[in-house]
């Protein structure tokens, strides 16, 4: 007896061989003339500089882990959604304080600056800023040290 | 169920499976052609030009003469590149989008696999394609392949939070992950379509309504971007990324990529008709009904199910010769800030109006 999922697992290999069939075909077929520029790796025609396995943006680390978060309470969110109904009123409550936790996180995630792409200017701690302005008002120069420092 | 009628011809479950499984393959070669033929149309007249018009009638041979072309293109793996991920990337890439046809009911004859966990198993498979994406763009060893693969990466992952906020919001309201049931819950005419409220009953399906409706467009919205096409096309930005993930790839390997990305926007099609638009189901009612034929009715469903799916993805080909591609910080801000919010609130909504 073949489960559903035993069916899946048959189109998971169709595609594979689909692919690979491919592949093999076309190497039956085309032409292999290799030179050593062909084999280089394209650069707009220069010759590469450097490897690329280097450091990239920060950024698209954030996203991945701000993703991560949201993933882990969509897979918590979907059976609520399934049965909420069967217990009322209640069933609704658990899942909105379960959500507004959720937007919390999110609205303190934009309130630091997680979400801007690039960010303009660093966001200091508010106690800090407060001060830089009660100097800035008494006319007292501000080096970027006594921020630091304090 | 076409499963059974196979199994009982064949005697053998087996190979009847195998048989289900080589039909969407058909169908989306098919459909490839059709949907290159049509893009280079319509992106034509679009620009009040002609496009291909010399092989076969307005061109409607230049899919397969390129096929042929493709097929004959020297396969180049860079010198500097890793070998066995830069082989394995096609392969992952097509497997993630093929996997998804599994799920999706053509009709209530035909559906690969019957699964209750549908709309949970299309997110999940969708996912293979972000490894292989990346896996691409890795093993390329080069530095425009690797920036397209990380954009496309964090793109793809963001635009599917407010996917599955929708999806929440659609399970609320029929009680059920499995699409062929979707389906079966908006049959009789178009009033029963989940953009319309649905079968629900009473006032809350008018009050339904206008929350369906922002649901729809949220999800047509991720899901474009989902399918990395224009206007979020920033993975393959031609102007500042040569190609994205595929710069290094030629002959069939490409040709791989050319698949997927077509097959991804029948996916992504299917699904939003699928949760949305009455799947398979005819807006109207059957002529096999009317006439009294029922072995009509299942090959009207997948007329039906092919032509919706073919109309968003007309729709995907209009946006993108409309609309200016986007920055990479206003892609972020669009999905982090307008629809996480908008899909959260109307979760937050719905759920609320399912209780009353």
């Amino acid at each position: 007896m073949l489960t559903e999922f035993g069916k899946v697992f048959i189109f998971f290999l169709m595609a594979i061989i689909f692919v690979v069939i491919g592949v093999f075909v076309a190497s039956l077929i085309r032409a292999n003339r290799p030179t050593q520029e062909k084999y280089l790796i394209y650069e707009c025609g220069e010759n590469a500089l450097g490897s690329p396995w280097i450091k990239f943006n920060i950024r698209f680390y954030v996203v991945a882990l701000i993703f991560l978060i949201f993933d882990v309470e969509i897979v918590l969110l979907v059976p609520w959604a399934m049965v909420y109904q069967d217990y009322g009123f209640g069933g609704f409550i658990i899942g909105a304080i379960f959500l507004v936790l959720l937007a919390v996180g999110m609205v303190y995630e934009w309130r630091k600056g997680d979400l801007e792409w690039a960010r303009p200017y660093p966001i200091l701690p508010t106690v800090v800023k407060k001060r830089v302005k009660e100097e800035i008002i008494e006319n007292k120069a501000v080096t970027n040290q006594e921020i630091v420092v304090n | 169920m076409i499963f059974e009628f196979f199994a009982d011809l064949l005697g053998s479950q087996i190979l009847s499976a195998i048989i289900i499984a080589a039909l969407p393959l058909v169908f989306i070669i098919l459909y490839v052609l059709l949907a290159n033929w049509l893009e280079r149309k319509v992106s034509a007249h679009m620009q009040d030009r002609l496009g291909p018009m010399r092989v076969g009638w307005h061109g409607w041979l230049q899919p397969i003469a390129d096929m042929i072309k493709i097929l004959q293109k020297e396969d180049i793996v860079a010198k500097d590149a890793d070998r066995k991920l830069f082989s394995a990337a096609p392969v992952l890439v097509f497997v993630g989008c093929y996997a998804a046809f599994a799920a999706i009911p053509f009709s209530s004859a035909f559906v690969g696999a019957d699964l209750e966990l549908g709309l949970l198993y299309i997110l999940a498979v969708s996912s293979i394609v972000v490894a292989g994406i990346l896996m691409a763009g890795w093993a390329s060893n080069n530095k425009y392949a690797l920036i397209g693969a990380v954009r496309s990466a964090a793109q793809i992952i963001s635009y599917e939070i407010p996917t599955v906020f929708i999806i929440l919001c659609i399970i609320i309201v029929s009680g059920t992950l499995n699409l062929t049931t979707l389906s079966e819950q908006q049959s009789g005419t178009f009033l029963n379509w989940y953009i319309l409220g649905g079968d629900v009953e009473g006032w809350k399906k008018f009050a339904l309504i206008p929350f369906m409706f922002i649901g729809f467009i949220v999800m047509y919205i991720s899901s474009v971007a989902e399918s990395n096409r224009t206007p979020f096309d920033l993975p393959e930005a031609e102007s500042e990324l040569v190609a994205g993930y595929h710069t290094e790839y030629s002959g069939m390997k490409f040709a791989m990529y050319l698949f997927a990305e077509y097959a991804n926007m029948f996916v992504v099609s299917a699904l939003v008709v699928a949760m949305f638009l009455g799947g398979y189901q005819s807006p109207f009612g059957y002529v096999g009904d009317l006439i009294n034929v029922p072995w009509l009715i299942p090959i009207e469903q997948f007329f039906w199910f092919t032509v919706k799916g073919l109309f968003f993805v007309f729709v995907q080909m209009w946006l993108r010769w409309t609309l200016p591609r986007l920055r990479v910080d206003q892609l972020m801000a669009l999905c982090w800030k307008y629809l996480i919010p908008i899909a959260f609130v109307n979760l937050l909504i719905i759920s609320f109006l399912m209780i009353l």
